[in-house]
């Protein structure tokens, strides 16, 4: 439930419509994950992992803005 | 390594907990629902950098810790039976039951393996014929979709000695039970972000509209539950309510559409016993019509065997949230993780374990 | 190395004789000695062992002594990057070298599994011959004993040490004030990853490897230099959080610990992030702590890193003026929290 890591995508089989997997690289430990409810992956994606299943693809862009807005936050800050 | 390292970083934290301070003005309390969350506060000591006037309660966010005591004596007896392979999370491995726990058991000779996935069971169930192969299923919707492609694939391989022994929970019914309570102290909440990665975060909007309090999708890592922190104090500092999401990398308001349609295919609603609390309506998953025959409660004769709850545990009322574990008169003397009375204490995600390793040392810090 | 006694590296017991161990081998008759000559003497042959004596005779070290005993049970008995053969070498090794003494002499000794296959025992046996040398050890007295099939895990080692302290040498954990220093010689976690990643199903992009070894040329480079170390500890089963909360336990101090300063690669990482796990809870079996006064640190880090042993030594954390026995963490966000004790092993969670 709580235990999700982000992972990158190495490769995808899709030999099994009903089981696709990939390998996916967390740090430098790879492992296989079910992607199966997952659309529109490809090599260099980034998923959220749970108990060997994707659960969601990486939104990069969200991501971006929102530590960019968090390190503005700072500097905005006018109380010195 | 990315989407964690910049979550754990210092200035980030630092910005957010200057912002926090400056935004609030009155007391508030808010609940974190998720034992991940729990975790990640007192293991980076969020909770001492936040301004006095918020307090945050720790919810029954922990399906471990919920689990009732029946379905652990019943995952003990299947451990014991020579006949059976009972496959587990490492998380539930310790949780007490009345006699006994899965470790115990095995020591005793139970064949109990330890998994990491519900599709690893699969393959023990095919490596081992003669035996039935059972999984205790512990956890919210972000775990049972696993489970429920498990029993879906050994439909359809037609594997005939693989089952699941069933203690899948759902958290708004949870959610809601909470705010209808009658000590109601919580203002607003930090919805856990996994489980919303599944199931979207639209059916809160009902909720947050009904009892007029601020419910933030948040994160698990010190940045995210901080931004979480954030949305709900502006929220409630401006008198506002509604639904927000802090964990945009992660979650879509519908959540997982394909995921959620395989739940819907395997498993139906039911009344379900959270551990401490009392039984919640339509809080679990029950395997659905077509599927019984990997429900491991219809397919064994399990005995029932008299559950009971230790007297002196409190779970209850801390699951709940109404009670802190320094409150609980047994916390860290009859109770500890060496000698847990219940399961908050024996779960990495229990608050009282957490309590306990985490929060003996106040935390030090420079402004 | 090994390969100049023994060019011939295929197992010396044909398979057409046996394959696997038998109840006979433990017997203490022919079979047992056919055993010791034709696998054990070849490879660790040495004046000692080739007299036969059910013991063996040391001549006289002057001088303290330091002993120790360790028990070798791992499984999977093969792993990345070894294998319970140097891993019991090595420990037992360690061990010493954590008393301050210079590891001299070892006694083996075997319990094998009947239908053990005696290919496995002779890679094993190499290695111990290895791992032997390689730290300039000798193994003077053994035993064999084989037990019914079922009644063991293939095989389980037992090692026992002497060696001879150095003199000034004086290692406990009452040595302890406040304002040392606590250095490791590498990465952690790398041992107990390496074990457990078969069974999680999980690989590595670069293989990854257990980090056992022997610190014995690296100890006694620093110990010749500097007798003044307070504290050595092994940080194996439980990790660096374990053996550093013994430390402040038997010494009533307490150790504060630096996050950013903890070396964990990425493969180790990863697979702490996926299994839930801590690094700082996970077996090292090639690192070393070495608690000593400040102002040594410096010329010691210089020593150690000049071994391969040592490369990437570094101050972890330091022994703080409270007197709590407690061991906490300065985290990379700048809060502060405890590293307790664990009680068990760490179990791999989802939630």
């Amino acid at each position: 439930m709580c235990l999700a890591v982000p992972g990158q995508i190495i490769s995808i089989d899709d030999s099994d419509p009903d089981l696709k997997m990939a390998r996916v690289k967390f740090g430098d430990a790879i492992r296989d994950v079910c992607i199966q409810w997952v659309e529109d992956l490809k090599p260099g994606d980034y998923i959220m992992a749970h108990v060997g299943t994707a659960l969601s693809k990486v939104d990069e862009e969200d991501a971006v803005f929102t530590l960019e807005s968090l390190r503005a936050m700072g500097e905005i800050d006018s109380d010195i | 390594m990315k989407y964690i390292d910049e979550y754990r970083d210092k200035l980030l934290v630092e910005n957010l907990v200057r912002e926090i301070r400056r935004e609030t003005a009155r007391e508030w309390t808010l609940m974190e629902i998720c034992g991940g969350q729990t975790h990640s506060i007192l293991k980076y000591g969020l909770h001492d950098l936040l301004p006095e006037q918020i307090s945050l309660i720790h919810g029954p966010g922990c399906p471990v810790c919920v689990t009732s005591v029946e379905i652990i004596d019943r995952a003990a007896e299947l451990g014991g039976n020579p006949k059976v392979i009972l496959c587990s999370f490492g998380d539930m491995m310790r949780v007490p039951g009345t006699h006994s726990d899965l470790l115990s058991v095995r020591a005793k000779g139970g064949d109990i393996r330890i998994v990491y996935s519900p599709l690893d069971v699969l393959g023990i169930a095919e490596q081992n014929p003669e035996k039935e192969v059972v999984f205790l299923a512990v956890g919210f919707e972000t775990t049972a979709p696993a489970v429920a492609l498990a029993i879906h694939q050994a439909s359809k391989r037609k594997l005939d000695n693989f089952s699941v022994l069933n203690s899948l929970v759902q958290v708004p019914p949870a959610v809601e039970a909470l705010m209808r309570s009658d000590q109601n102290r919580i203002a607003g909440f930090l919805a856990a972000g996994h489980v919303c990665t599944v199931m979207g975060y639209q059916q809160y909007t009902k909720l947050s509209e009904k009892y007029k309090i601020p419910i933030v999708v948040t994160g698990f890592e010190p940045v995210d539950i901080l931004f979480g922190i954030l949305g709900a104090i502006r929220m409630l500092e401006h008198n506002g309510y509604g639904v927000e999401n802090a964990y945009g990398r992660s979650v879509r308001p519908e959540g997982n559409l394909a995921a959620r349609e395989l739940l819907q295919k395997i498993f139906v609603n039911e009344d379900r016993k959270w551990r401490g609390i009392g039984t919640i309506p339509d809080s679990g998953f029950l395997l659905a019509p077509g599927y019984e025959r990997f429900d491991a409660e219809i397919r064994f004769q399990l005995n029932l065997i008299e559950s009971e709850d230790s007297e002196l545990c409190m779970a209850g009322e801390i699951l709940t949230g109404h009670k802190k574990p320094s409150e609980c008169r047994a916390f860290g003397i009859d109770c500890s993780p060496e000698h847990p009375l219940g399961a908050p204490m024996v779960s990495s995600e229990g608050v009282c374990s957490a309590y306990y390793r985490y929060t003996r040392v106040t935390a030090v810090h420079q402004k | 190395m090994a390969g100049s006694r023994n060019m011939n590296l295929a197992c010396p017991i044909p398979k057409s004789d046996y394959e696997t161990v038998l109840m006979a081998h433990g017997g203490g008759g022919k079979m047992t000695q056919q055993l010791i000559e034709r696998m054990f003497l070849p490879v660790l042959g040495n004046e000692w062992l080739e007299q036969g004596h059910d013991g063996a005779r040391i001549p006289q070290i002057s001088g303290e002594l330091a002993m120790t005993t360790d028990s070798f049970v791992v499984d999977p008995i093969f792993f990345p990057g070894g294998n319970i053969g140097e891993l019991a070498v090595n420990g037992t090794i360690n061990d010493l070298i954590c008393c301050g003494a210079e590891p001299l002499y070892i006694s083996l000794a075997l319990i094998l599994e009947e239908g053990f296959l005696l290919d496995d025992l002779w890679k094993i046996v190499r290695s111990i011959d290895n791992a032997a040398r390689k730290a300039g050890v000798k193994v003077i007295t053994g035993d064999t004993k084989v037990v019914e099939r079922g009644k063991g895990d293939k095989i389980y080692i037992n090692t026992s040490g002497i060696g001879k302290v150095l003199p000034g040498m004086s290692i406990s954990p009452e040595n302890c004030q406040p304002g040392d220093v606590v250095i490791i010689n590498g990465s952690i976690g790398d041992h107990g990853i390496a074990i457990m990643s078969e069974r999680a199903g999980i690989s590595y992009e670069s293989p990854i490897q257990s980090d056992t070894a022997s610190l014995s040329r690296m100890m006694l480079d620093v110990f010749h230099h500097h007798s003044n170390l307070h504290v050595l500890r092994d940080p194996t089963r439980g990790g660096v959080a374990s053996a550093l909360n013994e430390i402040c336990q038997a010494s009533g101090m307490d150790i504060r610990l630096y996050e950013d300063q903890l070396e964990v690669t990425e493969s180790v990482r990863g697979a702490c992030e996926l299994m839930g796990f801590d690094p700082l809870y996970v077996a090292n079996e090639g690192k070393i702590l070495v608690i000593l006064p400040e102002n040594l640190a410096g010329q010691v880090l210089d020593i150690m890193r000049s071994h391969e042993t040592g490369r990437l030594s570094r101050v972890i954390g330091h022994v703080t003026g409270e007197h709590r026995g407690l061991l906490h963490m300065e985290t990379t966000i700048g809060s502060t929290r405890i590293i307790d004790m664990i009680s068990g092993e760490q179990l791999p969670r989802i939630c």
